[in-house]
């Protein structure tokens, strides 16, 4: 089997897996990471969403092998180690966007993906953002205001926002 | 927007705060444990192997190929099910047809045994060490199927000739089940001076709760116990069809837990085969068994929802006041009868059809349907918006047909409140209602007045709009249990709550509902904090598990506040009588001059007072108690059976723009007037009405669920 070596939440680790394994499978099979959830087969609910390098994709669209020397940041190592949330997480959490809570880590992590990548954020960039990632309990409307406080506290508080 | 700041809050953690969600850490930080985060030490994992076809004959089924298959643990089908005596899942409600026979339940195997009814029956159950493994085997499993012709939809099913699904349901007849007086709706369709007619489709839709089923069975032999942990909304439910009725476990012997659950909106209520699957299997392996389904794999198996077919004839007066509805309903249950399916077009629908209105008879017929489609059941709300869809619907037509404002249509025939309680001619008393006043506000809010103006200004865009309005009317809380039992109900309907106070004053509370988004570890714990005068930091609320809550009946129907949350308002009465007779000992006063508030236990006009907390202390170290009277401890334990449902009522309005250019529909403006009474926490009901909102709009615009007609092959997915 395949061995791969990459970076996940600033550690070092080192697993062989089939060539077939999914870097979600790595996550949650090999590295107990089960914050990083499945909830389709088509690549289409992004409730997957983890960065790699830096940018959020979705770790079932991707092999284990594929992330080979590269840095992974799950929903895990997105808080501080104190505990402390992310702006993004404190951002949901304030604005209620989050209820049953499975499609929450990809929808936070696609989240900062996109505060980051974006100078300025408005409703219609978040909801085009957020369109690979879907909620069935909330109805997107308090994700859209979590999403615009977060990058906002993101701008404003760069020193939590660079913890990741 | 939502209309439901009725109430100030009380305290910061109270009844009426919008308290920030305390299971949010968790989930943000990615700490959840949902069922398939849940690994037991020398776990298998199963792939369950599926029918391709609609209807089919199995001959044979060869898996001496898949059993030499790397990692494979063992292979079982049907017939190692009926070799074990192991039963067919049980369904729940009993309809009676309106010639007084029941209806026709048709057996439902956890592994078929010699015939498919639907793609996406079970066929045979792979385990192996690992999932790739049990799916790799499952492909070299040959199975010797005679395709059968298939029928999908419930008017095709109900022709003669139409193929059968199962040989004892002629013509594919579940039930046909009538409720209300026909001969008082004949008299006033007779009368009438204008007869709206209306054929409608509440089409199907996948519920598609974002966490796919899972369930993992354990047998321990040192004990003899199983355990199953489920994605459920409802483990005792589980526990007692599963072990009662399936697998024949006693109760004692049985644990089923449902941790963390990504959403149900009713999907998640059931017994499913693969729950049965795995603990039965787990003890013939010898191992525990993890099967977590694929969305595609949801698609074929989680129960559907709604598939109705309706006609339905509003009569009216001269003056535009209803006289009596009419209606034919053709409800399709799918292949088999899932756990509620018979009580949701039936108790949960046709009651639900004089909605706001004082419509004096109603006469509704329903027909259940068996189909070669997967099961449906309750989603979202089951039944009762099938019957608002309706009457709305037949309630706007008339509007039009008889040149009548749609909001003075309903102002005319809205049940005052004046007429409360009101007994509706569809067996259901409605308690209060303030439809007219929702209404009001509810027009305001969108500015109806101003909508011919905006509708001007978009046709000079080119573009089409329009205002739709429905004034609804729920029953929640499906209650009182004896009720429900006449009816068909083989459940109770009640729910349980114990209140256990700790030594020091901390409060762990155990409910039989269950939350899987509804945040029960909060609301519930306002409740707490709000009754005791304790911070809400020091309550704990515990549920998902037959091992550690009374037995309980779970959540759905909206009934998880008004039902067990009553429950726990009643076990917290019982904590304080009892808490007030030992601060009467301990203040060497009378129980009656003892005053409960705010925390505190005071002998009225003085300042002599203890907390709970001190009670408590004393309850558990009882050295000045009176031991003659009462016993140590404070851990209370109340069931709670509703004498009635809730009523929620309201008025939403959609306010859409059409581009006729590429048939775009944009929502410009929607308006939420919820009249839910008493609300424990405003962020939270509102976040709720936001995800119904959204889903109603799914089903309007977005989503439905198709079946190839010919073939029965689910084309949605």
């Amino acid at each position: 089997m395949p061995s791969v070596s990459l970076k996940v939440n600033g550690k070092s680790v080192t697993r062989e897996v089939e060539g077939r394994t999914l870097l979600v499978q790595l996550l949650r099979d090999h590295l107990g990471l089960t914050g990083t959830h499945v909830g389709c087969d088509t690549s289409q609910c992004g409730a997957c969403v983890v960065h790699v390098d830096g940018q959020s994709i979705k770790s079932c669209t991707m092999l284990a092998v594929q992330a080979n020397g590269l840095e992974v940041t799950t929903i895990e190592g997105l808080a501080a180690a104190d505990g402390t949330l992310h702006p993004m997480q404190a951002a949901f959490r304030e604005h209620h966007g989050l209820q049953c809570g499975y499609c929450t880590p990809g929808m936070v992590m696609s989240a900062v993906d996109l505060a980051k990548s974006h100078e300025h954020l408005d409703e219609k960039t978040v909801r085009e953002g957020l369109e690979g990632n879907i909620c069935r309990c909330t109805g997107y409307h308090n994700i859209v205001k979590a999403v615009l406080a977060g990058a906002e506290a993101m701008r404003s508080q760069p020193a939590q926002a660079a913890a990741e | 927007m939502s209309n439901s700041h009725a109430n100030a809050p009380a305290n910061a953690t109270g009844i009426g705060a919008s308290v920030k969600r305390r299971e949010d850490f968790r989930f943000l930080t990615g700490q959840g444990t949902y069922t398939d985060d849940i690994n037991r030490p020398n776990q298998t994992h199963a792939y369950i192997l599926r029918s391709p076809h609609a209807h089919a004959r199995i001959n044979g089924i060869d898996t001496a190929a898949a059993l030499e298959a790397p990692g494979v643990v063992a292979i079982f089908t049907g017939k190692d099910i009926a070799a074990d005596k192991v039963n067919g899942l049980p369904c729940g409600w009993l309809i009676h047809s309106k010639d007084g026979s029941p209806m026709v339940e048709p057996p439902h195997p956890p592994l078929v045994l010699d015939k498919v009814v639907h793609v996406g029956d079970q066929v045979a159950v792979i385990i192996a060490e690992t999932c790739e493994q049990a799916k790799d085997a499952a492909e070299l499993i040959m199975v010797d199927y005679d395709e059968l012709p298939a029928v999908t939809t419930s008017p095709e099913a109900l022709k003669d000739g139409a193929p059968l699904v199962h040989d004892q349901a002629a013509g594919n007849l579940c039930y046909d089940w009538h409720l209300g007086d026909k001969v008082a709706t004949d008299a006033a369709f007779a009368k009438a001076a204008h007869v709206t007619k209306l054929d409608l489709i509440n089409n199907r839709l996948v519920p598609n709760a974002m966490e796919p089923r899972a369930a993992i069975g354990e047998f321990d032999r040192a004990t003899g116990d199983y355990t199953l942990w489920t994605t459920s909304q409802n483990p005792h439910v589980i526990r007692l069809l599963m072990g009662a009725f399936v697998l024949g476990i006693p109760e004692h012997k049985l644990r089923v837990i449902a941790p963390d659950v990504g959403g149900g909106f009713g999907s998640k209520i059931y017994h499913y085969a693969e729950e049965a699957i795995v603990t039965w299997a787990s003890r013939k392996i010898g191992r525990p068994i993890k099967w977590v389904a694929e969305r595609s794999e949801s698609f074929v198996s989680d129960a559907h929802g709604r598939d109705h077919v309706t006609h339905a004839e509003l009569a009216l007066d001269a003056d535009g006041k209803f006289l009596g509805l009419r209606v034919q309903t053709l409800a399709n249950m799918g292949a088999y009868l899932s756990t509620f399916a018979p009580s949701i077009p039936t108790y949960l629908y046709a009651t639900l059809l004089a909605g706001q209105y004082t419509t004096p008879a109603i006469y509704a017929e329903v027909k259940a349907v068996f189909t070669h489609t997967v099961p449906v059941d309750a989603y979202r709300g089951a039944g009762r918006p099938e019957a608002c869809y309706l009457i709305e619907r037949i309630v706007e037509n008339a509007a039009r047909e008889l040149g009548i404002d749609k909001t003075e249509l309903r102002r005319r025939n809205f049940i005052p409140p004046s007429a409360m309680p009101y007994d509706t001619p569809v067996a259901l008393q409605y308690d209060c209602g303030l439809f007219e006043k929702n209404l009001d506000q509810a027009l305001a809010l969108i500015d109806y007045q101003g909508f011919p103006a905006r509708k001007a200004e978009a046709k000079a865009r080119g573009k089409l709009r329009g205002i739709g309005l429905a004034s609804y009317i729920e029953a929640c809380g499906i209650a009182p249990s004896n009720v429900a039992g006449a009816l068909g109900a083989r459940a109770g309907l009640y729910e349980s709550g114990e209140v256990r106070f700790h030594p020091t004053g901390s409060v762990t509370v155990f409910t039989g509902s269950h939350s899987h988004g509804q945040s029960h570890e909060t609301t519930f714990a306002q409740l707490v904090s709000d009754r005791f005068g304790i911070p809400i930091e020091n309550v704990e609320i515990v549920h998902g598990d037959t091992s550690k809550v009374p037995f309980g009946m779970g959540t759905y129907g909206s009934r998880s506040l008004a039902v067990g949350g009553s429950a726990i308002s009643k076990a917290m009465d019982k904590v304080v009588n009892k808490a007030k007779k030992i601060a009467a000992h301990m203040l060497e006063a009378a129980e009656t001059d003892i005053v409960f508030e705010q925390g505190k236990f005071t002998v009225a006009g003085t300042d002599r007072s203890l907390t709970i907390g001190d009670v408590a202390l004393s309850a558990y170290v009882p050295h000045n108690f009176p031991l003659d009277e009462l016993e140590p401890g404070l851990d209370e334990q109340a069931f709670y059976d509703p004498k009635n449902f809730t009523y929620p009522n309201g008025t939403q309005i959609a306010e859409v723009e059409i581009d006729p250019e590429t048939g775009v529909v944009r929502i410009e403006k929607f308006v939420a007037v919820d009249d839910f009474g008493r609300v424990i926490n405003p962020m939270v009901v509102e976040g709720q009405v936001h995800g119904g909102i959204v889903q109603g709009i799914g089903q309007a615009l977005m989503e439905n669920c198709v079946y190839d007609p010919q073939t029965g092959q689910l084309l949605t997915g």
